[in-house]
C-alpha cells in the first residue's frame, strides 16, 4: 500500500549522521495555492536566514503523488517534515509564524 | 432480503435515491437506506456503536449490493477494525484485497504537529478522492471527524474544512456517513456542525435503565423523505446490528380460521367447543397460584399431541421443575421432550435486556420454527424494562409470530386482584383471546374461576366456570347457581349433597303418600264391595217379596177357579161368573 520510492534522502542516512546540523526538510505542498506558495516563500526565508546551507529542502506536490498523502499521513497542507536532525517534527501552516517554526525546527532554542 | 430491499427502493425510488444499509432493520425505518450520495451523520456517545454501525454500512455495501467502500478511520488502525469485526464473520482484509473495502487510518497527533500559520485540509481530500477513485467507491466512511478537532486547533479552518468535505464527498456522488460523538446538552454532535451539513441525522444511545442497557436508535432528520420517528431498540450480537421495528408498520396479516384445541374439552366448549385459533394469541392471566402454567403446559401437551412443535420459554421455573410439577397433574412433557416435539427454554428475565430477550426469541423460533410459541409468565420481564417497553415488545413479538401464523399463549400474574384494572402488561387489548383465572374466596376456603374476558372472532362463553386441578389434569365445572348466588367448591358440593339429601326424602315422602292412597282405595274398594252386597241382599228380598207375592196371587186365583169350577160344574162358566163376581 505505501511505497518509500519517495525518500531520495534514505542515501544520505550515514551522512547525516555524522553532521548532526544538517536539516533534512520536506515540504508537501498542493499545486500553486495561496497557502503553498507562502509557505515555501516563508520557509525558504527561514532556512535561509537560520540554517543557511546546511539544509535539504525537498518539495512535494501531493496532487501529483496523491499516494504520498496516505504513507505520510497528511491531513493538512502546507506540511513540513523535519527528518533530522533529532525526532522527525511535522509542522503544518504556511510557516507565517517564524518563532513556531523554528521552534518546530528545534533552531528556535540554539540561536 | 436483497429482494426486499430492492422493491423498497423502487417504491421509493420517486421521491429520493436511497442506498440500502443492509442492516436488519434499518433500511425499514428509513424507508430504504440512507440517502444515496450525500452525507448522513451518526452520533451518539462513546460505545454506543457508532463506529460498528457504519463499518457494517460499508461491508454489507461491499458483500451485498456490490458498492465498494471506503473506510477512512481516525481512531482505530485498520488492523484494530479488522479484528473488532473478525467477530461478526467479516474478513476486512480480504475485501481490501479483492478492492471491494478500502481503510485508511488517519493518524492526528496535537503533540507532533506545530501550526505554524494558515492550512487546510487538502491533504485529507487527496487522500480520500484517491482512496475513492481507485476501487470506484460508492461508499464513504468518517470515523470520527472530532479526531480533527483533537488533533488541530484552528477551529475556523476546521468549520470551513468540514463544510467543504461534505461538499467535496457529495460532488463525488458517494454515500457518506460521518459519525461523530454527541455533544454536551442536547447538541448531537461536538461540534454542532455536522448535523447541520448532513441529509440524514441518526442517533444512537445507550441508556441503562435498573441496571439493563439497552441500545437504541432514532432518525432525527432525513431531507426529502418520510421516515420513522420512533427511538427503536437495537442490539449488537454475532451477526452484527439489527434494528427491531416496533412494529411491522402494516396490519396486514394473514389470518387462519383453524381452530386448535386447549388441551382441556371443557374450556374448549367455553369457545363453542373447537378451542382457540390457530394463530392466535392467548393471554392466561390471574393472581399467584391460580393454575397458568398448568393451563400452559395442558396446551403444550395437547400441540405435542397432534405432532405439532411447541416451544416453552420458562422465565420462572426450570425446564425439569415444570416437567416434575405437570407430572403431578398427569401431563407427562417428558415424552414429546424426548421425541423433539417440545422445546423449553428457561432464562431469567435479568439474564439481559428486553431487546435481548426479544432476539433470542426470534432466534429460537426461526431456527425451531414450532406452530405455537409459550411464555410463561410474562410479567417476570417487567423486572427488566418498564410496561411500555414491554408492551412494545410484546407488539413486536406478536407481530412476528402471527406473520409466521403461531400461536402464542402467554402467561400473565396479575398483582391486582381487581380485574377490571387490566394491567397486564398492556397486552390485553394485544391479544385475541384472554382467559382470566381467578381466586374465588368465600366460605373459609380459595377456589379458582375462570372466565373468558375476550375472544376475537368466536361466540364464547360468559360464564364463570369453577377450574379445577386434579390428579387427571384439568377441569372446569359449572358453578352452582342457587338460591344463595354462585357457589364454588366445598360450598357447591355441599349445595349438592343438599340438594341430594332434598331429593331422597321427598321421594320417601312421595312413596308414602302413594301407599297412602292405594291403602285408601282399597279401603274404599272393600266398602263399596260391602255395600254391594247389602244392595244385593236388599234386592234379593225385594225380588223374594215379590215372588211371593206373585205366587201368593197365583195360587189364590187357583184356588179361586177350582172353589168355581166346584160349583158350578162346567167348564165355560168359572169365566163369566168370575165376571161378574168382579
Amino acid at each position: 500500500m505505501t511505497e518509500h520510492n519517495q525518500l531520495p534522502l534514505n542515501a544520505d542516512d550515514n551522512l547525516s549522521e555524522g553532521d548532526s546540523q544538517l536539516f533534512r526538510l520536506r515540504l508537501f505542498v498542493i499545486g500553486a495555492s495561496p497557502n503553498s506558495i507562502r509557505a515555501i516563500t516563508n520557509l525558504k526565508n527561514i532556512c535561509e536566514e537560520h540554517i543557511k546551507a546546511n539544509y535539504e529542502l525537498e518539495i512535494i506536490d501531493v496532487y501529483q503523488q496523491p499516494l504520498i498523502a496516505e504513507a505520510e499521513q497528511i491531513v493538512a497542507l502546507p506540511l513540513l517534515i523535519k527528518k533530522s536532525p533529532g525526532t522527525e517534527r511535522k509542522l503544518i501552516g504556511d510557516m507565517s509564524n517564524t518563532a513556531k517554526v523554528l521552534k518546530g525546527l528545534g533552531i528556535y532554542s540554539e540561536s | 432480503m436483497t429482494k426486499l430491499h430492492k422493491k423498497q427502493q423502487l417504491t421509493t425510488f420517486d421521491q429520493l435515491p436511497k442506498t440500502p444499509t443492509g442492516i436488519t432493520g434499518l433500511d425499514e425505518i428509513t424507508g430504504g437506506g440512507l440517502p444515496k450520495g450525500r452525507p448522513t451523520l451518526i452520533c451518539g456517545e462513546a460505545g454506543c456503536g457508532k463506529t460498528l454501525m457504519s463499518l457494517e454500512f460499508v461491508i454489507r455495501g461491499a458483500t451485498e449490493f456490490n458498492e465498494p467502500g471506503v473506510f477512512m478511520a481516525f481512531e482505530e488502525k485498520a488492523d484494530e477494525l479488522a479484528a473488532n469485526v473478525a467477530s461478526l464473520g467479516f474478513d476486512l482484509f480480504k475485501l481490501q484485497e479483492n478492492k471491494k473495502l478500502r481503510l485508511d487510518h488517519v493518524h492526528i497527533d496535537r503533540s507532533e504537529i506545530e501550526e505554524t500559520g494558515e492550512y487546510d485540509l487538502e491533504g485529507l481530500f487527496i487522500r480520500l478522492g484517491y482512496a475513492i477513485d481507485s476501487i470506484g467507491a460508492k461508499r464513504v466512511v468518517l470515523d470520527t471527524l472530532e479526531n480533527l478537532f483533537s488533533g488541530l486547533s484552528n477551529q475556523v479552518i476546521l468549520r470551513a474544512e468540514l463544510r467543504r468535505l461534505f461538499n467535496f464527498l457529495k460532488d463525488k456522488g458517494v454515500t457518506a456517513v460521518i459519525t461523530g460523538e454527541k455533544g454536551e446538552g442536547a447538541s448531537l454532535t461536538r461540534q454542532g456542525l455536522e448535523e447541520y451539513v448532513s441529509d440524514c441525522v441518526i442517533l444512537l444511545d445507550h441508556r441503562v435503565i435498573n441496571q439493563i442497557s439497552t441500545r437504541r436508535l432514532r432518525v432525527v432528520k432525513y431531507r426529502g423523505s418520510q421516515h420513522g420517528t420512533n427511538e427503536y431498540p437495537f442490539l449488537i450480537d454475532e451477526e452484527g446490528i439489527s434494528v427491531l421495528p416496533v412494529t411491522s408498520l402494516k396490519l396486514e396479516k394473514e389470518v387462519s380460521s383453524k381452530r386448535i384445541s386447549s388441551g382441556i374439552p371443557s374450556l374448549d366448549s367455553m369457545f363453542g367447543g373447537k378451542g382457540f385459533f390457530q394463530g392466535s394469541s392467548i393471554l392466561v392471566s390471574g393472581t399467584a397460584g391460580t393454575g397458568k402454567t398448568s393451563i400452559a403446559a395442558s396446551f403444550a401437551n395437547e400441540v405435542c399431541r397432534n405432532k405439532k412443535k411447541c416451544l416453552y420459554f420458562a422465565f420462572e421455573e426450570s425446564p425439569k421443575q415444570i416437567l416434575r410439577n405437570m407430572q403431578s397433574i398427569n401431563i407427562d412433557l417428558q415424552k414429546h421432550v424426548d421425541s423433539g416435539l417440545l422445546e423449553f427454554h428457561a432464562s431469567r428475565p435479568t439474564l439481559y435486556g428486553l431487546e435481548m430477550h426479544l432476539v433470542a426469541i426470534y432466534k429460537i423460533i426461526k431456527r425451531f420454527k414450532p406452530s405455537t410459541v409459550i411464555l410463561d409468565p410474562i410479567t417476570n420481564l417487567i423486572t427488566v424494562g418498564s410496561v411500555s417497553e414491554v408492551k412494545s415488545m410484546l407488539i413486536r413479538l406478536i407481530d412476528f409470530l402471527q406473520d409466521e401464523q403461531i400461536t402464542v399463549m402467554f402467561t400473565a400474574l396479575s398483582l391486582n386482584t381487581v380485574v377490571n384494572e387490566q394491567t397486564d402488561e398492556g397486552v390485553s387489548s394485544l391479544v385475541d383471546a384472554w382467559l382470566l383465572v381467578r381466586d374465588i374466596e368465600s366460605n373459609g376456603e380459595r377456589n379458582r374461576g375462570l372466565y373468558i374476558m375476550k375472544s376475537r372472532g368466536m361466540s364464547h362463553s360468559n360464564q364463570v366456570r369453577e377450574f379445577t386441578i386434579t390428579d387427571n389434569g384439568l377441569n372446569l365445572v359449572d358453578v352452582y347457581l342457587g338460591p344463595e348466588g354462585v357457589l364454588t367448591g366445598s360450598a357447591r358440593e355441599a349445595q349438592k349433597l343438599k340438594e341430594k339429601t332434598g331429593v331422597a326424602l321427598r321421594d320417601f315422602a312421595v312413596s308414602r303418600k302413594d301407599k297412602e292412597i292405594l291403602r285408601k282405595r282399597m279401603m274404599l274398594e272393600s266398602k263399596i264391595a260391602s255395600l254391594q252386597a247389602e244392595f244385593e241382599s236388599a234386592e234379593e228380598e225385594l225380588n223374594k217379596m215379590y215372588l211371593e207375592d206373585e205366587l201368593k196371587q197365583e195360587i189364590i186365583e187357583k184356588n179361586r177357579q177350582e172353589i168355581t169350577n166346584i160349583r158350578r160344574g162346567n167348564v165355560d162358566a168359572p169365566k163369566s161368573k168370575a165376571k161378574t163376581k168382579k
